[in-house]
Protein backbone atom coordinates (compact mmCIF):
# COMPACT_ATOMS: atom_id res chain seq x y z
CA UNK A 1 0.00 0.00 0.00
CA UNK A 2 1.29 3.42 -0.95
CA UNK A 3 1.43 6.14 1.69
CA UNK A 4 0.62 9.73 0.79
CA UNK A 5 1.19 12.64 3.13
CA UNK A 6 -0.93 15.75 2.61
CA UNK A 7 0.19 19.04 4.09
CA UNK A 8 -2.88 21.06 5.07
CA UNK A 9 -6.33 19.97 6.20
CA UNK A 10 -8.41 22.64 4.50
CA UNK A 11 -10.88 22.02 1.72
CA UNK A 12 -8.17 20.95 -0.73
CA UNK A 13 -6.33 18.72 1.74
CA UNK A 14 -9.40 16.85 2.95
CA UNK A 15 -10.88 16.49 -0.53
CA UNK A 16 -7.59 15.09 -1.88
CA UNK A 17 -7.27 12.77 1.12
CA UNK A 18 -10.77 11.50 0.65
CA UNK A 19 -10.32 10.79 -3.07
CA UNK A 20 -6.95 9.08 -2.55
CA UNK A 21 -8.38 6.93 0.23
CA UNK A 22 -11.18 5.89 -2.12
CA UNK A 23 -8.51 4.92 -4.64
CA UNK A 24 -7.11 2.48 -2.07
CA UNK A 25 -4.17 4.42 -0.68
CA UNK A 26 -3.04 5.07 2.86
CA UNK A 27 -3.28 8.79 3.54
CA UNK A 28 -2.10 11.03 6.40
CA UNK A 29 -3.10 14.69 6.61
CA UNK A 30 -0.95 17.13 8.58
CA UNK A 31 -3.01 20.07 9.86
CA UNK A 32 -1.59 22.93 11.91
CA UNK A 33 -4.90 23.86 13.55
CA UNK A 34 -7.03 21.89 16.00
CA UNK A 35 -9.80 21.52 13.44
CA UNK A 36 -9.98 20.81 9.73
CA UNK A 37 -11.62 23.09 7.16
CA UNK A 38 -8.98 25.80 7.06
CA UNK A 39 -10.23 29.16 5.88
CA UNK A 40 -13.70 27.77 5.35
CA UNK A 41 -14.10 28.35 9.08
CA UNK A 42 -13.97 32.13 8.45
CA UNK A 43 -17.09 32.24 6.31
CA UNK A 44 -20.80 31.89 6.94
CA UNK A 45 -22.43 31.68 3.51
CA UNK A 46 -20.88 30.95 0.14
CA UNK A 47 -21.32 32.75 -3.16
CA UNK A 48 -23.07 32.68 -5.54
CA UNK A 49 -26.07 30.91 -3.99
CA UNK A 50 -25.69 31.62 -0.24
CA UNK A 51 -24.99 27.99 0.62
CA UNK A 52 -24.41 27.82 4.38
CA UNK A 53 -20.75 27.00 5.00
CA UNK A 54 -21.80 24.42 7.59
CA UNK A 55 -23.12 22.27 4.77
CA UNK A 56 -19.67 21.98 3.16
CA UNK A 57 -17.94 21.79 6.53
CA UNK A 58 -20.08 18.91 7.71
CA UNK A 59 -19.33 17.00 4.50
CA UNK A 60 -15.60 17.48 5.11
CA UNK A 61 -15.95 16.41 8.72
CA UNK A 62 -17.98 13.39 7.70
CA UNK A 63 -15.21 12.37 5.31
CA UNK A 64 -12.68 12.72 8.13
CA UNK A 65 -14.64 10.53 10.51
CA UNK A 66 -15.97 7.94 8.06
CA UNK A 67 -13.07 7.42 5.74
CA UNK A 68 -9.95 5.59 6.64
CA UNK A 69 -7.37 8.37 6.60
CA UNK A 70 -5.78 9.99 9.61
CA UNK A 71 -5.41 13.67 10.44
CA UNK A 72 -2.58 14.84 12.67
CA UNK A 73 -3.98 17.98 14.29
CA UNK A 74 -1.90 20.87 15.58
CA UNK A 75 1.03 19.50 13.72
CA UNK A 76 3.40 21.11 11.25
CA UNK A 77 6.04 19.73 8.93
CA UNK A 78 9.61 20.28 10.11
CA UNK A 79 11.49 18.78 7.22
CA UNK A 80 11.11 16.62 4.13
CA UNK A 81 13.98 14.54 2.84
CA UNK A 82 14.07 12.38 -0.25
CA UNK A 83 15.50 8.94 0.55
CA UNK A 84 15.58 5.91 -1.77
CA UNK A 85 12.70 7.18 -3.87
CA UNK A 86 10.59 7.94 -0.81
CA UNK A 87 10.00 10.99 1.31
CA UNK A 88 11.02 11.04 4.92
CA UNK A 89 8.96 13.63 6.79
CA UNK A 90 9.62 14.94 10.26
CA UNK A 91 6.75 16.66 12.07
CA UNK A 92 6.63 19.17 14.91
CA UNK A 93 5.12 16.33 16.97
CA UNK A 94 8.45 14.47 16.66
CA UNK A 95 6.86 11.92 14.34
CA UNK A 96 8.76 10.39 11.48
CA UNK A 97 6.61 9.59 8.44
CA UNK A 98 7.61 7.81 5.29
CA UNK A 99 5.65 8.70 2.16
CA UNK A 100 5.58 7.69 -1.50
CA UNK A 101 4.12 11.02 -2.52
CA UNK A 102 3.44 14.38 -0.92
CA UNK A 103 0.56 16.76 -1.65
CA UNK A 104 0.97 20.40 -0.64
CA UNK A 105 -2.44 21.89 0.19
CA UNK A 106 -1.40 24.76 2.42
CA UNK A 107 -3.90 27.29 1.07
CA UNK A 108 -3.84 31.03 1.47
CA UNK A 109 -3.97 33.78 4.08
CA UNK A 110 -6.23 36.82 4.00
CA UNK A 111 -4.54 40.11 3.25
CA UNK A 112 -3.85 42.02 6.47
CA UNK A 113 -5.90 45.19 5.88
CA UNK A 114 -3.80 47.15 8.39
CA UNK A 115 -1.17 47.31 5.67
CA UNK A 116 -3.52 49.55 3.69
CA UNK A 117 -3.26 52.21 6.36
CA UNK A 118 -5.08 54.89 4.39
CA UNK A 119 -8.31 52.91 4.79
CA UNK A 120 -7.91 52.92 8.57
CA UNK A 121 -8.56 49.30 9.48
CA UNK A 122 -8.00 48.84 13.24
CA UNK A 123 -7.54 52.61 13.47
CA UNK A 124 -11.13 53.70 12.87
CA UNK A 125 -13.99 52.00 14.69
CA UNK A 126 -16.27 51.23 11.78
CA UNK A 127 -13.87 49.94 9.17
CA UNK A 128 -14.13 46.16 8.91
CA UNK A 129 -12.98 43.47 6.48
CA UNK A 130 -15.14 41.11 4.46
CA UNK A 131 -14.08 38.32 6.84
CA UNK A 132 -15.26 40.38 9.85
CA UNK A 133 -18.55 41.11 8.11
CA UNK A 134 -19.06 37.43 7.38
CA UNK A 135 -19.27 36.75 11.13
CA UNK A 136 -21.74 39.62 11.56
CA UNK A 137 -23.93 38.19 8.82
CA UNK A 138 -24.76 35.15 10.94
CA UNK A 139 -28.32 35.34 12.31
CA UNK A 140 -27.16 36.61 15.74
CA UNK A 141 -24.56 39.02 14.32
CA UNK A 142 -24.73 42.59 15.58
CA UNK A 143 -24.54 45.10 12.76
CA UNK A 144 -25.14 48.23 14.84
CA UNK A 145 -22.52 50.96 14.69
CA UNK A 146 -23.65 53.05 17.67
CA UNK A 147 -26.06 52.54 20.57
CA UNK A 148 -28.70 50.46 18.86
CA UNK A 149 -28.36 52.18 15.51
CA UNK A 150 -28.02 50.34 12.29
CA UNK A 151 -25.69 51.80 9.67
CA UNK A 152 -27.63 54.00 7.25
CA UNK A 153 -25.00 54.06 4.58
CA UNK A 154 -22.45 51.35 3.88
CA UNK A 155 -19.64 51.22 1.35
CA UNK A 156 -17.68 48.22 0.11
CA UNK A 157 -14.16 48.72 -1.22
CA UNK A 158 -13.07 46.18 -3.82
CA UNK A 159 -9.46 45.10 -4.47
CA UNK A 160 -8.04 45.73 -0.98
CA UNK A 161 -4.60 44.16 -1.08
CA UNK A 162 -5.17 42.94 -4.65
CA UNK A 163 -4.07 44.52 -7.91
CA UNK A 164 -2.02 46.84 -5.75
CA UNK A 165 1.74 47.15 -5.95
CA UNK A 166 1.77 49.30 -2.83
CA UNK A 167 0.63 46.21 -0.94
CA UNK A 168 3.09 44.06 -2.87
CA UNK A 169 0.26 42.15 -4.58
CA UNK A 170 -0.08 42.81 -8.27
CA UNK A 171 -2.47 39.94 -8.93
CA UNK A 172 -6.26 39.72 -8.81
CA UNK A 173 -7.63 37.67 -5.91
CA UNK A 174 -10.52 36.60 -8.09
CA UNK A 175 -13.15 35.93 -5.44
CA UNK A 176 -13.56 39.36 -3.80
CA UNK A 177 -15.76 40.86 -6.55
CA UNK A 178 -18.42 38.25 -6.11
CA UNK A 179 -17.95 38.18 -2.32
CA UNK A 180 -18.71 41.92 -2.30
CA UNK A 181 -21.86 41.43 -4.34
CA UNK A 182 -22.96 38.54 -2.14
CA UNK A 183 -22.35 40.43 1.10
CA UNK A 184 -24.03 43.59 -0.22
CA UNK A 185 -27.16 41.55 -0.93
CA UNK A 186 -27.03 39.92 2.50
CA UNK A 187 -26.70 43.35 4.12
CA UNK A 188 -29.64 44.64 2.10
CA UNK A 189 -31.78 41.75 3.37
CA UNK A 190 -30.87 42.66 6.93
CA UNK A 191 -31.02 46.44 6.47
CA UNK A 192 -33.79 47.27 4.00
CA UNK A 193 -33.45 51.01 4.65
CA UNK A 194 -29.69 51.35 4.20
CA UNK A 195 -27.88 52.78 1.19
CA UNK A 196 -25.24 50.33 -0.05
CA UNK A 197 -22.41 51.22 -2.40
CA UNK A 198 -19.63 49.20 -4.01
CA UNK A 199 -16.48 50.99 -5.13
CA UNK A 200 -14.82 48.89 -7.81
CA UNK A 201 -12.18 49.14 -10.54
CA UNK A 202 -13.49 46.23 -12.60
CA UNK A 203 -16.14 43.71 -11.67
CA UNK A 204 -14.88 40.27 -12.58
CA UNK A 205 -17.90 38.02 -12.61
CA UNK A 206 -16.08 35.05 -14.07
CA UNK A 207 -17.97 32.12 -12.61
CA UNK A 208 -21.23 30.34 -13.11
CA UNK A 209 -24.15 32.46 -11.81
CA UNK A 210 -21.84 35.33 -10.82
CA UNK A 211 -23.06 37.76 -13.47
CA UNK A 212 -26.65 36.86 -12.60
CA UNK A 213 -26.02 37.70 -8.95
CA UNK A 214 -24.48 41.04 -9.93
CA UNK A 215 -27.54 41.80 -12.01
CA UNK A 216 -29.80 40.82 -9.16
CA UNK A 217 -27.85 43.12 -6.85
CA UNK A 218 -28.69 46.02 -9.15
CA UNK A 219 -32.19 45.02 -10.10
CA UNK A 220 -33.67 43.57 -6.98
CA UNK A 221 -31.50 44.79 -4.11
CA UNK A 222 -30.72 48.34 -5.18
CA UNK A 223 -26.96 48.10 -4.64
CA UNK A 224 -25.16 51.10 -6.17
CA UNK A 225 -21.92 50.50 -8.05
CA UNK A 226 -19.41 53.33 -8.41
CA UNK A 227 -16.37 52.85 -10.62
CA UNK A 228 -13.41 54.26 -8.75
CA UNK A 229 -10.78 53.22 -6.27
CA UNK A 230 -10.87 54.74 -2.81
CA UNK A 231 -7.89 56.96 -2.15
CA UNK A 232 -8.47 57.32 1.58
CA UNK A 233 -10.91 57.21 4.46
CA UNK A 234 -10.96 59.47 7.49
CA UNK A 235 -12.95 59.24 10.68
CA UNK A 236 -15.20 62.06 11.80
CA UNK A 237 -15.91 62.99 15.38
CA UNK A 238 -19.20 61.03 15.31
CA UNK A 239 -17.21 57.94 14.18
CA UNK A 240 -18.70 58.01 10.70
CA UNK A 241 -16.23 57.87 7.84
CA UNK A 242 -15.50 60.28 5.04
CA UNK A 243 -14.34 58.42 1.98
CA UNK A 244 -12.86 59.79 -1.21
CA UNK A 245 -12.75 58.29 -4.69
CA UNK A 246 -13.04 59.43 -8.23
CA UNK A 247 -16.31 58.64 -9.90
CA UNK A 248 -14.32 57.73 -13.00
CA UNK A 249 -17.38 57.41 -15.20
CA UNK A 250 -18.40 60.99 -14.60
CA UNK A 251 -14.76 62.06 -14.32
CA UNK A 252 -15.13 63.95 -11.06
CA UNK A 253 -13.81 63.47 -7.55
CA UNK A 254 -16.44 62.17 -5.17
CA UNK A 255 -16.72 62.19 -1.40
CA UNK A 256 -19.23 60.43 0.74
CA UNK A 257 -19.97 59.94 4.39
CA UNK A 258 -20.63 56.35 5.43
CA UNK A 259 -21.42 54.63 8.73
CA UNK A 260 -19.67 51.39 7.89
CA UNK A 261 -16.81 50.66 5.51
CA UNK A 262 -16.19 47.09 4.39
CA UNK A 263 -12.81 46.20 2.91
CA UNK A 264 -12.92 43.25 0.52
CA UNK A 265 -9.58 41.74 1.42
CA UNK A 266 -7.72 39.58 -1.06
CA UNK A 267 -5.72 36.39 -0.80
CA UNK A 268 -2.00 35.95 -0.19
CA UNK A 269 0.09 32.79 -0.31
CA UNK A 270 0.73 33.24 3.40
CA UNK A 271 3.19 31.75 5.80
CA UNK A 272 2.01 28.15 5.55
CA UNK A 273 2.53 28.04 1.81
CA UNK A 274 5.83 29.93 1.87
CA UNK A 275 7.15 27.59 4.54
CA UNK A 276 5.97 24.54 2.61
CA UNK A 277 7.75 25.83 -0.51
CA UNK A 278 11.01 26.13 1.42
CA UNK A 279 10.62 22.76 3.14
CA UNK A 280 9.77 20.94 -0.09
CA UNK A 281 12.27 22.83 -2.22
CA UNK A 282 9.62 23.94 -4.70
CA UNK A 283 9.38 27.30 -6.43
CA UNK A 284 6.99 30.21 -5.99
CA UNK A 285 5.62 32.57 -8.58
CA UNK A 286 6.24 36.28 -8.25
CA UNK A 287 2.86 36.42 -6.52
CA UNK A 288 4.12 34.08 -3.79
CA UNK A 289 1.77 31.27 -4.82
CA UNK A 290 3.34 27.95 -5.75
CA UNK A 291 4.61 27.34 -9.23
CA UNK A 292 2.99 24.63 -11.32
CA UNK A 293 4.96 23.08 -14.15
CA UNK A 294 2.31 23.75 -16.80
CA UNK A 295 -0.67 25.98 -16.33
CA UNK A 296 -2.88 24.00 -18.68
CA UNK A 297 -1.93 20.37 -18.36
CA UNK A 298 0.03 20.09 -15.13
CA UNK A 299 -1.66 22.42 -12.70
CA UNK A 300 -1.15 19.90 -9.88
CA UNK A 301 2.56 19.28 -10.47
CA UNK A 302 5.31 21.05 -8.56
CA UNK A 303 8.88 21.35 -9.73
CA UNK A 304 9.76 18.32 -7.60
CA UNK A 305 8.89 14.84 -8.82
CA UNK A 306 6.47 13.24 -6.39
CA UNK A 307 5.36 16.49 -4.74
CA UNK A 308 1.90 17.57 -5.90
CA UNK A 309 -0.11 20.73 -5.39
CA UNK A 310 -3.78 21.15 -4.56
CA UNK A 311 -5.98 24.18 -4.09
CA UNK A 312 -5.35 27.81 -3.32
CA UNK A 313 -1.65 27.39 -2.52
CA UNK A 314 -1.23 27.65 -6.31
CA UNK A 315 -3.47 30.69 -6.94
CA UNK A 316 -6.50 32.44 -5.46
CA UNK A 317 -9.42 30.06 -5.84
CA UNK A 318 -13.08 29.78 -4.94
CA UNK A 319 -14.36 26.89 -2.83
CA UNK A 320 -15.74 25.33 -5.97
CA UNK A 321 -12.48 25.55 -7.90
CA UNK A 322 -10.57 24.28 -4.87
CA UNK A 323 -12.67 21.14 -4.67
CA UNK A 324 -12.14 20.45 -8.38
CA UNK A 325 -8.41 21.17 -8.18
CA UNK A 326 -8.11 18.82 -5.19
CA UNK A 327 -9.90 16.03 -7.01
CA UNK A 328 -7.65 16.43 -10.01
CA UNK A 329 -4.63 16.37 -7.67
CA UNK A 330 -5.79 13.03 -6.30
CA UNK A 331 -6.14 11.69 -9.83
CA UNK A 332 -2.65 12.88 -10.79
CA UNK A 333 -1.10 11.35 -7.66
CA UNK A 334 -2.86 8.08 -8.32
CA UNK A 335 -1.74 7.97 -11.97
CA UNK A 336 1.80 8.85 -10.99
CA UNK A 337 1.94 6.11 -8.35
CA UNK A 338 0.64 3.56 -10.86
CA UNK A 339 3.32 4.55 -13.37
CA UNK A 340 6.06 4.52 -10.79
CA UNK B 1 -27.42 86.34 -49.06
CA UNK B 2 -29.70 85.01 -46.40
CA UNK B 3 -27.94 83.07 -43.69
CA UNK B 4 -29.94 80.00 -42.81
CA UNK B 5 -27.50 79.03 -40.07
CA UNK B 6 -26.42 75.87 -41.82
CA UNK B 7 -22.84 74.91 -41.24
CA UNK B 8 -20.52 71.96 -41.45
CA UNK B 9 -20.37 70.43 -38.00
CA UNK B 10 -16.94 69.35 -36.84
CA UNK B 11 -16.75 65.60 -36.27
CA UNK B 12 -16.68 64.53 -32.63
CA UNK B 13 -15.26 61.12 -33.47
CA UNK B 14 -11.79 60.32 -32.22
CA UNK B 15 -10.07 59.82 -35.54
CA UNK B 16 -7.45 57.25 -34.71
CA UNK B 17 -5.94 57.52 -38.18
CA UNK B 18 -4.97 61.09 -37.37
CA UNK B 19 -3.42 60.06 -34.05
CA UNK B 20 0.02 61.48 -33.43
CA UNK B 21 1.71 59.18 -30.94
CA UNK B 22 5.05 60.93 -30.73
CA UNK B 23 4.45 62.66 -27.42
CA UNK B 24 2.96 59.52 -25.90
CA UNK B 25 5.87 57.40 -27.05
CA UNK B 26 8.40 59.85 -25.71
CA UNK B 27 6.70 59.91 -22.31
CA UNK B 28 6.40 56.12 -22.19
CA UNK B 29 10.03 55.71 -23.09
CA UNK B 30 11.20 58.04 -20.35
CA UNK B 31 8.65 56.83 -17.79
CA UNK B 32 7.63 53.23 -18.61
CA UNK B 33 5.62 52.92 -15.40
CA UNK B 34 2.95 55.00 -17.14
CA UNK B 35 2.08 52.06 -19.39
CA UNK B 36 0.25 50.22 -16.64
CA UNK B 37 -2.48 52.71 -15.65
CA UNK B 38 -5.68 50.93 -14.58
CA UNK B 39 -7.84 54.06 -14.81
CA UNK B 40 -8.94 53.48 -11.23
CA UNK B 41 -9.09 57.19 -10.44
CA UNK B 42 -7.32 56.96 -7.08
CA UNK B 43 -5.04 59.78 -8.22
CA UNK B 44 -7.93 62.07 -9.05
CA UNK B 45 -9.67 61.27 -5.78
CA UNK B 46 -6.74 62.46 -3.71
CA UNK B 47 -5.60 65.31 -6.00
CA UNK B 48 -5.23 68.66 -4.20
CA UNK B 49 -6.02 70.59 -7.37
CA UNK B 50 -8.91 68.43 -8.58
CA UNK B 51 -11.05 69.35 -5.57
CA UNK B 52 -11.11 72.98 -6.64
CA UNK B 53 -10.75 73.11 -10.40
CA UNK B 54 -11.70 70.79 -13.19
CA UNK B 55 -8.40 68.96 -13.19
CA UNK B 56 -8.39 65.21 -13.60
CA UNK B 57 -5.03 63.46 -13.39
CA UNK B 58 -6.45 60.17 -14.60
CA UNK B 59 -7.65 61.79 -17.81
CA UNK B 60 -4.06 62.80 -18.64
CA UNK B 61 -3.46 59.20 -19.59
CA UNK B 62 -6.49 59.23 -21.85
CA UNK B 63 -5.65 62.58 -23.45
CA UNK B 64 -2.12 61.40 -24.20
CA UNK B 65 -3.32 58.10 -25.62
CA UNK B 66 -5.87 59.83 -27.83
CA UNK B 67 -3.41 62.48 -28.96
CA UNK B 68 -5.47 65.38 -27.57
CA UNK B 69 -2.41 67.54 -27.18
CA UNK B 70 -4.13 70.93 -27.11
CA UNK B 71 -6.41 69.99 -24.24
CA UNK B 72 -3.53 68.32 -22.48
CA UNK B 73 -1.42 71.46 -22.51
CA UNK B 74 -4.03 73.50 -20.70
CA UNK B 75 -4.80 70.66 -18.30
CA UNK B 76 -1.31 70.05 -16.95
CA UNK B 77 -0.92 73.70 -15.99
CA UNK B 78 -3.32 73.00 -13.15
CA UNK B 79 -1.07 70.42 -11.49
CA UNK B 80 0.82 71.64 -8.41
CA UNK B 81 3.23 68.70 -8.43
CA UNK B 82 2.39 67.80 -4.82
CA UNK B 83 2.77 64.09 -5.59
CA UNK B 84 -0.17 62.78 -3.55
CA UNK B 85 -1.38 60.86 -6.61
CA UNK B 86 1.83 58.85 -6.51
CA UNK B 87 1.20 57.80 -2.91
CA UNK B 88 -2.19 56.42 -3.86
CA UNK B 89 -1.49 54.82 -7.25
CA UNK B 90 -1.94 51.04 -6.97
CA UNK B 91 0.49 50.49 -9.79
CA UNK B 92 3.23 52.77 -8.53
CA UNK B 93 3.23 55.12 -11.51
CA UNK B 94 5.57 58.10 -11.21
CA UNK B 95 2.90 60.60 -12.20
CA UNK B 96 4.92 63.65 -11.27
CA UNK B 97 7.57 62.63 -13.73
CA UNK B 98 4.90 62.05 -16.38
CA UNK B 99 3.64 65.60 -15.91
CA UNK B 100 7.16 67.03 -16.04
CA UNK B 101 7.91 65.08 -19.23
CA UNK B 102 4.71 66.30 -20.86
CA UNK B 103 5.50 69.87 -19.83
CA UNK B 104 8.97 69.60 -21.35
CA UNK B 105 7.94 68.05 -24.65
CA UNK B 106 4.46 69.25 -25.41
CA UNK B 107 5.48 72.34 -27.37
CA UNK B 108 7.44 70.17 -29.78
CA UNK B 109 4.37 68.17 -30.71
CA UNK B 110 1.55 70.68 -30.45
CA UNK B 111 -0.20 71.08 -33.83
CA UNK B 112 0.93 74.32 -35.49
CA UNK B 113 -2.56 75.57 -36.27
CA UNK B 114 -3.84 75.26 -32.70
Amino acid sequence: MKHIVIIGGGIAGIETASALTDAGHWVTVIEKEAQVGGKLNNWSYLFPDFTPVDKIKSVLQEKCSEKDFSVLHQTEVRSILRQNGKFSIETSGEQQLEADAVVVATGYELFDARRKEEYGYKIYDHVITSADLEQLLLPNGDLTVAAGENPKRIAFVHCVGSRDEKSGNHYCSKVCCITGVKQAIELRKRLPEAEIYCFYMDLRMYGKHFEELYREAQEKYDIQFIRGRLSEASEKIDKSLLIKAEDTLSGRPLKMNVDLLVLLVGMEAGKGTTTAAATCGIGCEESGFLKTTDSFLKSNFSEQEGIFLAGSCTAPMSVNDTILHARSAAQEVNNWLLRK
Amino acid sequence: MKNFGYTVIKQRTIDYDQFDGRLLNEVLEMEPSFKVCLSCGGCTATCSAGDLVSFNVRRMNLLLRRGQTVELESEIKKCMLCGKCMLVCPRGINLRNVIMLVKKSILKYKPVNS
